[in-house]
């Protein structure tokens, strides 16, 4: 039992070392939180634009620890049924059946082994609080903001007591609790009391010199003058007055597409062509592409050089 | 209403109950205490009285501060109701000396009473209160006995000197909570994932089927059936509080408070030169309180507009927080844009696209020969769902009523309004 307690990170270093071992490259408060979280069993609440890494932290941490990554992936009008558990109502009907043509007619035996834990489909709420020989799992409830309150509500009891009740069944308790992991856009606020139970970190744009770290072990064929001239880019951009700034997915998406077209530097009419990659919304590509773009190119040049 | 305080251990006035004059005439001034609450809107029964009076005497009051503990451990059963218990007690309670006079009658140890200082703006809630302890003249009212704070008629003017907003009273709120319940915005209810049990319901509920017929023993299969629940979509409010709108923001506020109160999803915001989010401000329970915080967290208040970078602002930094979930958003504004009218388009346009719903309601439309001719007016009628014509916007009634009702009619149709200005 203690076995896999130790395995998880001693300090921050540590934290900040097993992360970067997988390539995942983040700042030292992150790694704060994230070490408090794992020391203290406290879920971890991620809030941040799009694009910025938190469900990434979740897979990392899952292949680094050795553990099972389950993830619940929240969608509006998600029920227990879907993300706790249901019953196999096929096979149940298929028990009634049999022990009907076999004469069993005790009420309670026919109850007791219909909804026994046999026909017990478990979803991954249910499924996170299994013991599992890794050790507990990590769980990401990927974008807890599309939900509903009805479902936030009810993850309260699981978060402050990693257990399920099944009425039919009895009380699924986890021996040890899993690595929370709860991840939101920010597309509606989410109730102070699922908050109050979890270390929160709002994930925000990496600077400059952090970018690169990322884009340079993400897309290490990218010759280092492409990596630098688009961290720079981007990193310009984020001061725009844009609808959506370019995520981190964006500059490694940007890294890899440039890098695809064999581009050593950036010039103005290859980011043109190009910054349907980085910007989604048209008002935005309008705002920058063209005139913009050769000056925000040309104050680069002149930056890099003082 | 003999809602003030008697005079203590006077011959002749012994209660039969107590035995004791002075118990008696506690006792009768707790329940001229506890209708003056229910007067000011707190529930109040014959029952929470004699609680009272209970507490009183099980507590052995011996101070000022242990009464009130133990009139408000019985009277006040919500965070909001605390607010009018305390001025209630303060004035009900502050003849100097009296009420320890009681109580010295009570008890061998007494305090000195400390009167609180006079304040220089009233608080959430006096407004009720002043109605509910001097209430329109009722014949046998014992006049030696009331004491009418001077605060209330003289804060009164200073309320109107600061254009504050008049508190409401409590009559205005149960108004309004009626009010609201009339209100029917068209597409207002969406139809969510979630499904719930109901007989006439279309779609077979599997887990209850299972379940009841588990109960027979499993020889017959009983169908539970169940439908999709409807619920309201999230409203966005984005008010203006500039100069020219000045007249409507306490009706508008009133409003989104109690829509708030009723409907959880709503979201507040204030704009005349600055945005401000005051969503938290109005889910204060108290209508008098939650207007003070409004008015403390907008600075431009009464001021000038910008409707087109307020806009801009809400755009980039809330749309996505607050629109995420099909929201229905309601403009209030008379869109008279002081500045370039491109802006203005461009993130109506967005706005739009946006959200679920726009609906604008513009109090312009009380001149009866209103024309879209005003730049701005033209700039933002293009980019919303429905116009909202507003005649007489002098109350919460009739606000809801120009917000309720079928959508497609010319008289809400935007493209309507600009063909007719054209």
């Amino acid at each position: 039992m203690n076995n896999s307690v130790s395995t998880l990170p001693s300090s921050i270093d540590a934290t900040l070392d097993l992360l970067g071992g997988a390539d995942y490259i983040c700042d030292r408060p992150l790694a704060t939180v994230l070490y408090l979280s794992l020391r203290m069993g406290r879920p971890l609440f991620l809030e941040g634009e799009a694009g910025v890494g938190k469900t990434e932290i979740a897979k990392v941490l899952s292949s680094t620890l050795g553990r099972r990554l389950i993830r619940l992936q929240c969608y509006e009008g998600l029920d227990v049924s879907s993300a706790v558990y249901e019953w196999n109502y096929a096979a149940q009907m298929m028990a009634i059946r049999l022990a009907e043509a076999s004469g069993e007619t005790d009420r309670q035996q026919l109850e007791g082994d219909v909804f026994s834990e046999r026909y017990l489909v478990k979803r991954p709420l249910l499924q996170a609080l299994q013991p599992s020989v890794d050790g507990p799992p990590v769980l990401l409830i990927d974008e807890l903001d599309r939900t509903d309150e009805a479902f936030e509500a009810f993850l309260l009891e699981i978060l402050s007591d990693y257990q399920v009740t099944v009425p039919e069944l009895g009380t699924f308790r986890a021996e040890q609790p899993p690595i929370v992991i709860i991840t939101s856009n920010r597309t509606r606020e989410i109730h102070d009391a699922l908050k109050r139970r979890c270390l929160y970190h709002w994930v925000g744009y990496p600077d400059a010199e952090r970018e690169i770290e990322i884009v340079s072990a993400k897309v290490p064929d990218a010759p280092a003058k492409l990596t630098a001239d688009i961290v720079a880019f981007v990193q310009k951009l984020r001061r725009e007055d844009l609808f959506k700034l370019p995520g981190v997915a964006e500059t490694l998406d940007w890294a890899g597409a440039l890098h695809e077209l064999n581009a050593v530097a950036l010039d103005p009419a290859l980011v043109t062509d190009t910054l349907g990659v980085i910007l989604k919304y048209q008002d935005d590509i309008e705002k920058i592409g063209g005139a913009k773009v050769e000056q925000m190119l040309a104050d680069m040049r002149s930056e890099a050089r003082v | 209403m003999a809602d003030a305080p008697e005079t203590a251990g006077e011959p002749g006035r012994i209660d039969p109950g107590m035995g004791d004059p002075a118990a008696g005439a506690l006792v009768q001034n707790i329940m001229h205490f506890g209708r003056a609450l229910r007067a000011a809107g707190l529930p109040v029964g014959p029952g929470t009285i004699i609680d009272a009076a209970e507490a009183v005497k099980v507590s052995g009051v011996t101070n000022r501060g242990d009464f009130r503990a133990a009139l408000q451990a019985v009277f006040v059963t919500r965070r909001e109701h605390l607010l009018l218990f305390d001025q209630a007690f303060d004035i009900f309670w502050k003849r100097r000396g009296f009420m320890e006079k009681l109580i010295a009658m009570l008890s061998p140890i007494t305090e000195p009473n400390q009167e609180n200082q006079p304040q220089s703006k009233p608080k959430a809630g006096a407004a009720r209160l002043a109605q509910a302890m001097m209430p329109k003249a009722e014949p046998e009212v014992q006049e030696a006995e009331i004491e009418v704070d001077q605060r209330f008629t003289v804060s009164a003017a200073e309320v109107l000197q600061k254009k504050d907003f008049a508190q409401m009273t409590a009559e205005e709120i149960a108004e309004a909570k009626l009010a609201i319940a009339r209100l029917r915005l068209s597409n207002d209810e969406v139809r969510t994932r979630r499904f719930r049990a109901d007989l006439r319901g279309r779609r077979i509920d599997p887990r209850r089927t299972f379940r009841k017929s588990m109960r027979a023993g499993g020889s017959s299969i009983d169908l539970a059936m169940r439908s999709q629940v409807m619920r309201h979509p999230p409203v966005v409010a984005i008010c203006d509080i500039s100069g020219s709108m000045s007249d409507y923001t306490r009706v508008f506020l009133h409003f989104l408070h109690a829509l708030t109160e009723r409907r959880r999803r709503v979201h507040t915001f204030l704009f005349g030169t600055r945005l401000t989010n005051v969503t938290r401000a109005l889910r204060h329970k108290d209508p008098d309180e939650a207007l003070e915080l409004c008015t403390a967290e907008a600075d431009d208040w009464s001021g000038g507009t910008r409707i087109g970078s307020c806009l801009h602002l809400f755009n980039r930094s809330w749309s996505r927080r607050v629109l995420g979930q099909g929201a229905i958003v309601l403009m209030f504004t008379d869109g008279l844009e002081r500045e370039g009218t491109d802006e203005l388009a461009r993130e109506m346009e967005r706005l739009h696209k946006s959200c679920r719903r726009l609906i604008w309601l513009n109090p312009l439309l009380r001149y009866d020969g209103f024309e879209a001719r005003a730049q701005g007016i033209r700039a933002m009628l293009p980019h919303v769902d429905e116009f909202r014509p507003v005649h007489n916007l002098s109350s919460m009634e009739a606000l809801i009523e120009a917000l309720s009702g079928e959508a497609p009619s010319s008289s809400t149709d935007p493209r309507a309004w600009l063909r007719a200005a054209a």
